[in-house]
């Protein structure tokens, strides 16, 4: 009996003694906290994929409580009402942000891009990168391994095992950006959503000269300046061989998707056209 | 017998073409000289589209520091100067010259005489091999100019040269060390003088006594020349580990061998080395094995730099039907090659068919723990903690472990038995843990 009250009482004893010890401490390293991350936090989507630029979700939060205006500062994949829901706690404006898109720059599926050797190394586009140019002739374009799938945490990216090119689901797609990074061979890149996601980008991004890239691909752009030739609106540049389209001054206004001589400007979910411009619909189903 | 400490591998070594007295391949009808030989910079070119040159003529200049020379190997016209592949599959400047005859510069000695004596001083030496374009033949390419260059501070000792060829399949050296022993002990006395060292060691592999005999023989007519014979062993002709076999020293980690006060340069860069002092002819040819289990008949070759593969194969003997993988180097550290209409470029030392039997990679299976890689890395590494941190691109985690250190010789790979991948991750990792230690030095400054 005596035993056990002595067990009590000292086990007690250190424990009311470490409480108070800890109390003291508590309250002497304790660190002021805005409430209002833990809100804004609760807000977000939580996934920290870090398409907003900070590690993680509560790392933004803090960003935007921090900051005098939440301009800069958007959340990729709750968009717009996750951002007016932020900005409503925090008794800020929310800015207008353009939705993004991640885009794949690369139209050489098997059909159109010969596979001239065959790798049975790790699949892995950032080790074959490193080791060399790939299965095709063209050292530029696709690799087909699948590293772009593996980053996305919204299994909004997938190789299709036919064409072996990675395909963008747009209704997961959050432009986090994280496939972006993951591709050594920066094929993947942000653009505008665009009105009812209609799109027009130059699927290629091989900055070779038209008569070397031709042989290796059907569908490689060429640079031959009839895109550029024909846009009304300045939008589009030529270098190295490559044409690019900026997203920003582009109208959607289709023209230079007609001129292109190897069907490298890609038009995506636009109604078909009318019957005289038929032969460029099969362009409009590929995406 | 002398050999390094710490692990490596003893693969068959299937040296065919052993023996085999090197023969010319005849001249293409146009070479592709590629303008970047090795890891630094292109060479800036030196001609332009239509011009005519001889053999032996400039055609790039060195490009900054770590960068070489590079000369026309061949005479004839200039038809452009574009990109072309390279072993990597990837496109590089390189110049193609429409072959016209074979017209040599004059100031090119061609007489088979052997000229014994050198009288130019050790800066004059390091100018002249700089001028003619010498890179180092072992496989790196790394100018050798820059490498007798001894950095302010640091003393070389020891000029340590490599005839170990330790790599299976190659006999390329072994050739050249029987044939041109003579010029190749002249070659090593010029460098001697060049770094200014009293004592030469050749190392040669005891899987070669007819080279080691022909070699031991003309060191005899110089001083301060030994030649040791080393026990066969995989990678015994890797820098580090040569060095740890000859002098007993371990190059720091991190460190390069002139921290050990030792210079290492391989015998064909020797015999390379004494053409250019000694007969002003650039580095514009090399000797290649052509080699593989089903080639009928395995031989050493001396091939232009700039000839395509393809016109190598068909003057050999073609492909062999069973060809699985054709690889440009030995079958540890050459690199499959995507297609033939690539070059000899001054590194490349073989041409090897790998039958299709043999050239598939074993089924990925789990790390089951053995530490076979561990214990046969030669650089006391753990290669399976390597490739699972690369993997996860735990990129501090790898530095700590000594990434960096690792040579790609691939022991590790060769004795796994669950096949795993372990070279390929662990060059990865390295190419990254690269960038982050230059991204650090740069924002240190």
């Amino acid at each position: 009996m005596n035993l056990i009250l002595v067990s009590v009482l000292s086990l007690g004893g250190i424990g009311a003694v470490s409480a108070i010890i800890l109390y003291f401490i508590s309250q002497k390293f304790q660190v002021e906290e805005d409430s209002r991350i833990e809100e804004v936090e609760a807000a977000l989507p939580g996934a920290n994929c870090g398409g907003c630029g900070f590690p993680g979700c509560r790392a933004f939060a803090a960003a935007c409580v921090k900051a005098d205006s939440l301009e800069n500062l958007a959340c990729p994949v709750g968009g717009m009402p996750t951002m007016e829901k932020v900005a409503n706690i925090l008794g800020k404006t929310a800015m207008p942000v353009e939705p993004l898109i991640a885009v794949v720059r690369c139209g050489g599926s098997c059909e159109h891009r010969e596979r001239t050797n065959r790798y049975d190394g790790v699949k892995s586009c950032a080790i074959v990168h490193n080791l060399y140019g790939g299965e095709t002739d063209c050292s530029w374009g696709c690799l087909g391994y699948g590293d772009c799938e593996n980053s996305c945490t919204f299994d909004a990216i997938h190789i299709n095992p036919i064409t072996l090119l990675p395909e963008v689901d747009e209704e997961k797609c959050t432009a986090c950006g994280a496939c972006v990074k993951a591709c050594p061979k920066n094929i993947i890149q942000l653009r505008k959503k665009g009105h009812k996601s209609r799109r027009i980008y130059v699927n290629c991004v091989n900055q070779d000269k038209g008569a070397v890239n031709k042989k290796v691909c059907d569908v490689a752009c060429i640079g031959c300046s009839k895109c550029f030739n024909v846009c009304a609106y300045d939008a589009i540049s030529i270098h190295n061989n490559l044409a690019y389209i900026d997203d920003k001054k582009c109208t959607l206004c289709r023209k230079c998707v007609e001129v292109c001589p190897t069907n490298s400007i890609l038009e995506l979910n636009f109604p078909p056209r009318k019957p005289k411009v038929e032969e460029t619909s099969n362009v409009v189903l590929n995406g | 017998m002398k050999t390094f400490k710490m692990g490596g591998i003893h693969p068959e070594e299937c040296k065919f073409s052993a023996g085999k007295k090197t023969e010319v391949i005849s001249l293409p009808k146009q070479v592709v000289i590629p303008l970047r030989h090795y890891s630094g910079k292109p060479s800036i070119p030196e001609v332009a589209k239509g011009d005519m040159v001889k053999v032996g003529q400039l055609i790039g200049r060195a490009d900054g520091f770590v960068s070489a020379n590079v000369h026309s190997s061949v005479s004839g016209k200039v038809v452009k100067i574009d990109n072309a592949l390279d072993a990597f599959g990837y496109k590089n400047p390189a110049v193609f010259i429409d072959v016209i005859g074979d017209d040599w510069l004059e100031t090119i000695d061609l007489t088979p005489k052997v000229k014994r004596t050198c009288d130019l001083e050790s800066s004059e030496i390091i100018k002249k091999i700089a001028e003619s374009g010498i890179v180092g033949l072992g496989g790196a390419t790394f100018p050798t100019h820059v490498k007798l260059s001894v950095p302010a501070g640091k003393k070389a000792e020891v000029l340590i040269i490599n005839g170990a060829e330790c790599e299976p399949y190659l006999t390329c050296d072994h050739q050249l060390m029987l044939e041109k022993g003579e010029e190749i002990i002249i070659g090593i006395t010029i460098l001697m003088k060049a770094i200014q060292v009293k004592r030469a060691l050749v190392g040669i592999e005891a899987n070669k006594p007819d080279a080691i005999l022909n070699i031991e023989k003309w060191a005899k007519t110089v001083e301060g020349v030994e030649v040791i014979p080393l026990k066969v062993k995989y990678p015994q002709g890797s820098e580090k580990q040569l060095i740890q076999a000859l002098t007993g020293r371990e190059v720091p980690s991190g460190g390069l061998p002139i921290d050990v006060g030792a210079i290492v340069q391989n015998v064909a860069t020797t015999f390379a080395v004494y053409e250019a002092v000694q007969k002003n002819k650039p580095l514009i040819e090399r000797v290649i094995t052509v080699t593989g289990k089903s080639v009928p008949e395995p031989g050493n070759y001396w091939v232009r730099v700039g000839t395509p593969l393809s016109h190598v194969v068909e003057k050999t003997g073609g492909i062999p039907e069973d060809t699985g993988k054709i690889v440009a180097g030995g079958p540890m550290m050459g690199r499959a090659l995507p297609n033939l209409e690539i070059s000899v470029a001054k590194g490349t030392a073989a041409v090897l068919f790998i039958p299709s039997s043999e050239s598939g990679r074993g089924k990925v299976q789990n790390c089951i723990r053995c530490a076979k890689c561990v214990f046969h890395c030669p650089m006391g590494l753990e290669p399976y903690l390597l490739m699972n941190r690369s993997e996860k691109n735990l990129l501090d985690e790898l530095e700590q472990n000594r990434v960096m250190d690792c040579i790609e010789c691939g022991s590790c790979s060769y004795v796994c038995p669950s096949n795993r991948p372990l070279v390929d991750y662990i060059r990865y990792g390295k190419l990254k843990v690269g960038e982050l230690i230059r991204s650090r030095k740069v924002q240190q400054l």
